[in-house]
């Protein structure tokens, strides 16, 4: 089946929760049971409403104080298809979440309060979205219902963030504006006779008109290798493949490929899965290759087809979002993980951080913080083979590792 | 004719998991309970390094209290594919007096088990323990990562969890870390049916309609099977056509009425459900926060 993920922003109390308790309700993926629960919690509260938000919010911490504080990943699904909605926490501090739950989704929803407009937040979740190449955007402006469906404010909304658009950098993305109220369902499922005004879609049935890509996208193939395969049976005493996820384009028998970074110059034997051959592996699917010569391939090296070969350097620039606690300092060395290949990373230069508010860049820093995104220059150990992430996402980006803590401390994207 | 492999996404996944625990971590195990889910594991890990075979073992943290289909079944799987299995039992425990048993109407081992996995866990070493938990279970697992890093106490620090971009997944630990992995994380329990079905996976006969003895407790049906599930003198027992929609430990286990005897069924049931998986487990009920509670303590 197929399934489409679309990641949620906005800041607190936007109505992301209540939104996605929305969507689930309409679409009657709420179970009998859970439906009670949240019928009884709303009654316990007092509301003369379900809040659906009580569909959403997981941990106890969460619930204690009213917020999502990390990414939740909600499921339900059309005749159409299957949905995952990652639903992550509007808090300054969390912006992390946000890019993780981005970096996996192709499409994303950005509320705005139709009665503040375009704030900070705002401008930093579409920056966000924009420099991870998301392609579909959809702003979801939300609480129409506390504007009296006001034509004006949703065109200003939709004015202030097209100017946004204009001054970003990926400029192919789709951005659809509709005006919601989550609460009271306008526009959500169902089409609303509060706003004549719009013509446009509902928010579900944009969901359901998006084309389904996967994220990475079409551009080179790319094949990590991910282990060795030797059965150690006596049967396949010479057995001898490479298994690996494939990324960016098909591969067939017989293509002409290099491996990276020895260079050495090989064809494609077989394409196999489970017992089965193939003459053609479709990207994004999990297969194992064997090749022509007998060449020496480890964990870490890149199957590409001879014909598309990514640059090299022991020199990276790229943009960070910095996701840990401890500033990423200037000088100071991080692992790099590039897919499957591991590296070490010295950063020697941070040239400027974003300031959201004015989207200006400042001069060059000492450190990145948390929630920062900077513009960076690395050093490597090894050399490295690479894509700008605006060809080839897939090995555009790579994550850096602290080592004294061996947390995920920021993700790359390579200029 | 040309022969195209197809991108399936949430088998391709779970596999692209399956090989990166096995690359990073020395001593990775699936935790098997005889469950559809952990099922459905072996045939993910099986595809992933065929023509090998699965290279890590299968663990069962055994209640004592499971239904003997489950046993059985688990016992010819491990047979068939050749594999390893290691049982611990949560009896061990009860009995050396190191954990005690709960008593009553509602006693359950479910949690007990918490003890044993992590006895185990540090026995063999194991660096990384496969699950076949899935974020659509609950709602405190929905926020579960797909590397889960556990401290020796198995505590998960939920508001301190790695970012997880992308396909990257970073297995470095400290020495005394573990991590739980979560290959079908973004799998439905319809995802997970369906999957059977197509791919033709043999499961225990519980999952499939039949005739049991059982008896009723707060709108529930439950097993009568008198050594393992605790019955008031007036619950009448009494015969009916049903199947498990999950199963763990039969105390804690209800059944649900069913005329679903084939896989096709079972799939058609699923799609039509009003109902949630856990919605039949009696665990879950006692308190709202109760997985959440239960996951900071190290249970799976
Ligand atoms: N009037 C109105 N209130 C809304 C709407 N959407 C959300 N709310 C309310 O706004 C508050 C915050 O919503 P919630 O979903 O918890 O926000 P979150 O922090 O973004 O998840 C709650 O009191 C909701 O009932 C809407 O469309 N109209």
């Amino acid at each position: 089946m197929e399934v489409l993920k679309i990641v949620t922003a906005g800041s607190v109390d936007d109505g992301k929760s209540t939104l996605i308790g929305r969507i689930l309700y309409d679409t009657k993926s709420l179970t009998d049971d859970k439906l009670e629960a949240i019928e009884k919690k709303s009654q316990s509260r007092g509301y003369d409403y379900l809040d659906f938000s009580l569909a959403t919010d997981g941990l106890v911490a969460e619930r204690e104080q009213g917020i999502t504080i990390d990414v939740a990943h909600i499921y339900f699904s059309t005749d159409n298809r299957s949905y995952i909605i990652a639903d992550t926490p509007g808090h300054v501090e969390y912006t992390r979440n946000m890019v993780t739950g981005a970096s996996t989704s192709q499409a994303s929803v950005i509320l705005v309060d139709a009665r503040n407009g375009v704030i900070e937040q705002t401008k930093r979740h579409f920056f966000i979205n924009n420099l991870l190449r998301v392609k579909d955007i959809i702003v979801a402006v939300n609480k129409m219902d506390l504007v009296d469906f006001d034509e004006s404010k949703f065109d200003r909304i939709r004015s202030d963030v097209e100017k946004l658009a204009a001054q970003a950098n990926y400029k192919n993305q789709s951005i659809t504006f509709i005006p919601v109220s989550a609460l009271k369902g306008d526009n959500v499922v169902y089409r609303s006779e509060n706003t004549p005004w719009y013509t446009g879609k509902t928010l579900m049935e944009h969901f359901e008109s998006i084309e389904n890509q996967d994220v990475y996208e079409t551009a080179d193939a790319r094949f990590p290798i991910q282990s060795v395969i030797r059965p150690k049976q006596a049967d396949y005493h010479d057995y001898r493949a490479y298994a690996g996820k494939l990324y960016g384009n098909d591969l067939s028998v017989g293509d002409e490929v290099t491996i990276l970074p020895s260079m050495t110059k090989t064809k494609i034997k077989e394409i196999q899965f489970f017992g089965s051959t193939y003459d053609t592996a479709k990207r994004g699917s999990s297969l194992t290759l064997s090749l022509e010569n007998d060449v020496n391939v480890s964990r870490g090296d890149t199957i590409v087809r001879s014909e598309s070969i990514p640059r090299s350097g022991k020199e990276l620039n790229a943009t960070i979002c910095w996701m840990d606690r401890n500033p990423m300092r200037l000088a100071s060395r991080y692992e790099l993980q590039h897919g499957t290949n591991k590296i070490m990373a010295k950063i020697k230069d941070i040239k400027s951080v974003l300031e959201v508010q004015s989207n200006q860049q400042s001069h060059s820093v000492d450190n990145l913080v948390l929630n920062d995104i900077g513009t960076v220059s690395m050093q490597l150990n090894k050399t490295l083979f690479f894509d700008s992430y605006a060809k080839n996402k897939s090995t555009g980006c790579f994550i850096l590792i602290d080592k004294q803590t061996n947390t995920t401390a920021g993700v790359g994207f390579i200029e | 004719m040309n022969r195209i492999l197809e991108n399936n996404p949430l088998e391709n996944e779970a596999i692209h998991i399956i090989r990166e625990t096995v690359a990073q971590f020395e001593k990775p195990v699936l935790l098997f309970s005889g469950g559809k889910d952990s099922i459905t594991l072996v045939r993910l890990a099986q595809k992933a390094f065929y023509p090998a075979t699965i290279p890590f073992p299968l663990m069962h943290i055994d209640t004592g209290h499971n239904f003997p289909e489950t046993i059985e079944f688990r016992d010819r799987l491990v047979q068939e594919l050749g594999l390893e299995l290691i049982v611990r039992n949560v009896q061990d425990n009860i009995d050396s007096g190191r954990v005690m048993e709960e008593k009553g109407k509602y006693a359950s081992r479910n949690i007990l088990q918490t003890e044993t996995l992590l006895d185990a866990i540090e026995e063999f070493g194991f660096d990384a323990c496969i699950g076949g938990a899935r974020r659509d279970e609950e709602k405190a697992r929905a926020k579960e990562r797909v590397f889960s890093v556990r401290d020796d106490f198995g505590q998960w620090d939920e508001k301190n969890q790695r970012p997880e971009v992308f396909d990257m997944l970073n297995g470095n630990i400290d020495h005394g870390q573990n991590v739980r992995v979560f290959p079908i994380s973004n799998w439905t329990e319809l995802d997970v049916w369906s999957y059977i079905e197509k791919e033709d996976i043999e499961i225990p006969s519980i999952y499939f309609a039949h005739k049991r003895p059982v008896f009723e407790r707060d709108g529930l049906i439950w097993s009568a099977f008198d050594d393992y599930v605790y019955r008031e003198d007036d619950e009448q027992v009494y015969e009916k056509i049903v199947r498990f929609r999950t199963v763990g430990d039969m105390s804690c286990t209800a059944a649900v009425e069913s005329n679903a005897f084939t896989i096709s069924d079972v799939v058609r049931e699923i799609r039509s459900s009003r109902i949630s998986e856990r919605g039949a487990r009696i665990d879950d009920k006692r308190s709202e926060a109760a997985m959440e509670k239960r996951k900071q303590q190290g249970y799976f």
